[in-house]
């Protein structure tokens, strides 16, 4: 079976650290952020990003519509 | 095996992205406010029709009463209650553009009740949205119609006493009883799989109005955590817990 393998990018100045996407996220890749943005909410941030399968869990549940998520399909190694 | 994240974040690997009808703007809307979920929906949906230059929205009084800022459409703004007026009317000068509104439950369902029934009633051809949190959230989280028993608002610090107070109204069952609507629902957006399901929905609704069906009335049971004074989690809990046993989800009418 092939393998995917995914990342998100999260826009960290409109990011509102509500905190639903690590809800969200069935693989625990995501976290907030101990640094704080310009309006001082601890943006989430990708904590474990082999963890990311790219399905978009995160994306559908933001708010603020700051995630962008990736994800290829891994050639297999036997 | 492990990949380098820059050889994931390319273009052609993008899976999900923000619709090219959001606008740059910050949204207002506190952090994890239900709101955001269902604008970011309803441009989408717009998006995946390609009927960005033949739909107007009706934006109420409320804490959407911004949402013109955000959704690059045409829109007008009534006055409070006032939406399903203002879309028959629009509706019914241009029959040919796609018209919908989008309120909450003290817009909709206190002082526009008049309105949302007689509007559902004719079976005016629009789209209606509705976001009930049971709070009027803008002004400070005082006791809104759709409030539940005992919850306990800036208006009522000890908990909505139904004796003096009533219950919560139940709108979305009472419009699906009128002859004119042709699709009333009850949705959620707290977890990806309500957010699909609420996406079907809106669709749904829309192509409806296309078929020139009769109202079409999508409820939304959300959460605002700064008036009910909970974090977001906590809030969607909250929901699930409280919320969801008086306003069940599901298609109440689907004609």
């Amino acid at each position: 079976m092939a393998k995917v393998q995914g990342a998100i990018e999260v826009n960290e100045f409109t990011c509102k650290g509500c905190s639903l996407c690590v809800e969200a996220c069935p693989t625990d890749v995501i976290r907030l952020a101990k640094e704080v943005n310009a309006k001082g909410y601890n943006f989430a941030y990708m904590f474990d990003p082999e963890a990311c399968n790219g399905c978009s869990n995160c994306a559908m549940v933001c708010p603020d519509s700051c995630i962008t998520v990736y994800r290829v399909k891994l050639a297999e190694t036997a | 095996m492990a990949i380098d994240i820059k050889e994931i974040i390319k273009p052609e690997n993008i899976v999900y992205k923000k619709s090219s009808l959001l606008t740059d703007n910050v949204m207002h809307y506190c952090p994890g406010c239900t709101h955001g979920v269902v604008n970011r929906l309803v441009a989408e949906v717009i998006e995946e029709m390609g009927i960005q230059e033949e739909t107007i929205g009706v934006t109420p009084v409320g804490c959407a009463v911004l949402l013109y800022n955000y959704i690059d459409i045409d829109w007008q703004e009534a006055a409070h209650g006032r939406a399903p007026a203002l879309g028959t009317a629009i509706k019914r000068l241009r029959p040919d553009r796609y018209v919908f509104t989008y309120q909450g439950d003290g817009d909709l369902a206190a002082i526009g009740t008049a309105e949302t029934i007689h509007a559902c009633n004719r079976g005016e051809k629009i789209v209606m949205i509705f976001i009930n949190n049971g709070i009027y959230g803008m002004t400070g989280g005082q006791m809104a119609p759709t409030t539940l028993e005992g919850m306990k608002t800036a208006t009522s610090p000890f908990g909505r006493d139904a004796s003096h107070d009533g219950l919560p109204i139940k709108i979305t069952e009472i419009v699906a009883t009128l002859p004119g609507t042709s699709y009333v629902t009850r949705q959620a957006a707290h977890t990806a799989n309500s957010v699909r399901k609420l996406k079907k929905a809106l669709k749904k609704a829309f192509l409806n109005q296309k078929e020139g069906k009769g109202t079409s009335f999508i409820e939304v049971v959300s959460t605002c955590s700064s008036g009910w004074k909970l974090n977001p989690v906590d809030s969607n809990k909250w929901m699930e817990d409280n919320m969801f046993p008086y306003f069940p989800l599901g298609d109440i009418k689907d004609e």
